[in-house]
């Protein structure tokens, strides 16, 4: 038996501004965590990496992280992640500036 | 102050121009990131967790108040309207776009600064003693020799793919205020017993993920030999380095594998084929650059003011007691402007307080400016007479902070509120100590004390040499912090010891106090520094206090 997948969704900066987006399920990049498309099975995650990372000319570093189903949509798991969807944490610029 | 020579200007104007199109290039799809990326990060720009970061060199921490303006105008222009100075005396700017970047550059330019090789595998901006050329206790300026390496080494062609990056560190004191023990290569000016000055010189120390302390490599350097020798030194590391995996392939490592007394022999060989090469050229040039570093002419006048200032205003004395530093010349002074506001990002200034800097350094310091390692502004040649009115203007400014050495005077590096490779978050631990000292009001009670904090092992924040460090690591997806003890980043350098087992990022300010707390239980006297009491009792009552639980199981 194959260990459970973690659900993934694909981030990446954007190139232009540099900040974090999300790939939805539509093929847009949103700045919204939960927007994102929220990949349950591990071959499809791979294809959407290689779909993500095909887009070079719209973001840099296009990655899988993990994430699980919310109330509005998929939330990040790890720290590292949750402080990607909204800034730092000593001045409330980045993402926070706008929500 | 040294300003840049025609050839200089030609070769930083033609790498913007470079750079723009190189960035055209990329926006327009005709080159990949894999292709962009070394570019722009020859460049000095990173791309961050929530943005691009924009690196700024300023070598050996000098700059002028007419490039002060000029960093404050890019961060209002093109940032968020503040810099970040970090502990290798660069500037960045944490929310650059991409399109503007060149404009940026071009902006540094007009003032004579870059960006090139503040990254990469290249030999990095040389940092110095920031009280350099101010200080009672220098033997000679080491920013002449500081300038020669960066000119020497700026597009070197043999020099621009080293197995790794290269840090190089000059001071000219024999008190230590540059870490030069911890740098690739670290020169310390010496005399030797003929009276003779020349440089020690050190190599292979460095901190990151194995910290080491440089080990003296020549114990005197003749001042003409200083090129070639650096040359050897790094064209036998960059022979010897290894390329194959990326946490060995610091110098520090290749002395350590290949031994001291072998690399040494390897250098002095190396030494001896190049010594020739340098026919006097580097000589000539280096007289030239002196010329330029000479202390500005300083006028005596009277101390009253500011003897009475001193004597009838306690937070002018408070200030005065921690900012400020003897100058050689008698009369001045040093000024450390604190950038590390209570509760503060250590090593922020915004733009309104970078150009009132400015402003103070042209009214009252000969011009000048520095960046020290430790995160602050320094205005190195001012009259004491000119105090009380410096000290007015900076409370204004909300830069009169008087903490430098003291607790909250902490270098943090941005750990995981801006940096990419981060495994945890530094600023706001720093925050919360420095906001939490000042509450208990004990912070000039306790006294000298060096709190240094680095969001991963890459140990930008010089955790390792903290008298208190700290290293915020992720545990199982959770933000978990180490703390060390005992390092010292002065001349008697030593790495820190681990106190056990880290705390939770809401247990960490708390353990910080526990350890305060147990130095103040057991100093001797209020003379007694941290530093001194760790020396005197060890680790074992600081164990104690931190782990109390484990005691309880040993005693059972
Ligand atoms: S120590 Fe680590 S987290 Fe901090 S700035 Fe350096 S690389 Fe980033």
């Amino acid at each position: 038996m194959s260990r459970k997948f973690t659900p993934k969704v694909v981030t990446a900066n954007a190139l232009l501004e540099g900040d974090v987006v999300y790939l939805t399920a539509d093929d847009r990049w949103t700045r919204d965590h939960t927007e994102a498309e929220l990949i349950e099975d591990e071959a499809h995650a791979q294809v959407r990496l290689v779909d993500a990372s095909s887009r070079a000319d719209e973001v840099v570093g296009a990655y899988l992280a993990d994430a699980k189903p919310g109330e509005d949509g998929p939330e990040p798991v790890h720290f590292r992640e949750v402080f990607r969807t909204r800034g730092p944490s000593n001045y409330a610029h980045g993402k926070q500036e706008t929500v | 102050m040294y300003s840049y020579t025609e050839f200089d200007e030609a070769f930083v104007r033609e790498r913007v121009a470079q750079f723009r199109q190189q960035v055209e290039r990329r926006i327009d799809g005709a080159l990949t990131e894999d292709e962009f990326k070394p570019l722009r990060l020859m460049n000095g720009l990173y791309l961050q967790l929530h943005a691009y970061m924009l690196r700024v060199a300023i070598p050996y921490g000098t700059l002028n108040s007419g490039q002060m303006r000029q960093l404050a105008y890019i961060a209002e222009r093109w940032d968020k309207g503040y810099g970040h100075f970090t502990t290798r005396q660069n500037i960045q700017y944490n929310w650059p776009k991409l399109k503007d970047v060149p404009d940026m550059l071009d902006a540094l330019a007009d003032v004579g600064m870059h960006a090139i090789q503040t990254s990469g595998n290249t030999i990095r901006n040389v940092t110095a003693d920031h009280f350099a050329g101010a200080a009672a206790d220098e033997i000679e300026d080491p920013r002449p020799y500081a300038e020669l390496l960066r000119q020497w080494s700026t597009d070197h062609p043999e020099f621009q793919f080293l197995p790794r990056k290269f840090k190089i560190a000059v001071s000219g004191a024999p008190n230590d205020r540059a870490v030069v023990k911890a740098h690739d290569i670290g020169l310390e000016i010496v005399r030797n017993d003929t009276g003779e000055v020349g440089f020690r010189v050190l190599a292979g120390g460095g901190l990151g993920r194995t910290p080491m302390i440089g080990k003296v490599i020549r114990e005197f350097l003749p001042k003409d030999d200083l090129l070639p020798y650096c040359e050897a030194i790094v064209s036998v590391y960059n022979l010897l380095g290894r390329r194959d995996n990326k946490y060995k392939a610091r110098i520090k490592i290749t002395v350590h594998e290949t031994g001291l007394e072998e690399f040494r022999d390897r250098v002095e060989a190396r030494f001896a084929q190049l010594r020739p090469e340098f026919g006097g050229a580097d000589q000539a040039l280096l007289a030239e650059i002196k010329a330029q570093f000479a202390r500005p002419p300083l006028q005596a006048s009277s101390l009253a003011a500011f003897e009475s200032a001193y004597t009838n205003d306690p937070v002018f004395r408070a200030w005065t007691d921690t900012n400020i530093a003897e100058h050689a010349e008698p009369g001045h002074a040093i000024v450390t402007i604190s950038l590390k506001a209570h509760g503060a990002t250590p090593g922020d200034a915004t733009a309104e307080q970078m150009r009132e800097m400015a402003d103070l350094a042209q009214a009252y310091s000969q011009d000048e400016l520095r960046i020290s390692h430790e995160q602050n502004v320094i205005l190195p040649h001012v009259h004491k007479s000119d105090l009380p009115a410096i000290h007015a203007r900076l409370k204004e400014a909300g830069l009169a902070t008087a903490n430098v050495g003291l607790v909250s005077d902490i270098i943090a590096c941005p750990g995981m509120d801006y940096c990419a490779l981060a495994t945890a978050r530094s600023i706001p631990v720093a925050q919360q100590i420095a906001t939490r000292f000042d509450e208990l009001k004990l912070e000039h009670d306790i006294g000298p004390l060096k709190i240094k904090i680095s969001g991963c092992i890459n140990a930008c924040g010089h955790h390792h040499v903290g008298h208190i460090g700290i290293l915020g690591l992720d545990r199982a997806g959770v933000e978990n912090y180490q703390i060390t003890l005992g390092g010292d980043g002065s001349e008697d350098t030593a790495i820190g010891t681990r106190t056990g087992p880290g705390f939770a990022y809401d247990q960490i300010v708390p353990a910080i106090e526990t350890v305060v707390n147990t130095y103040l239980d057991q100093r001797e006297s209020p003379d007694e520094t941290f530093l001194q009491t760790y020396k005197r009792v060890g680790m074992e009552p600081f164990k104690a206090a931190l782990y109390p639980d484990q005691e309880k199981q040993r005693a059972a």
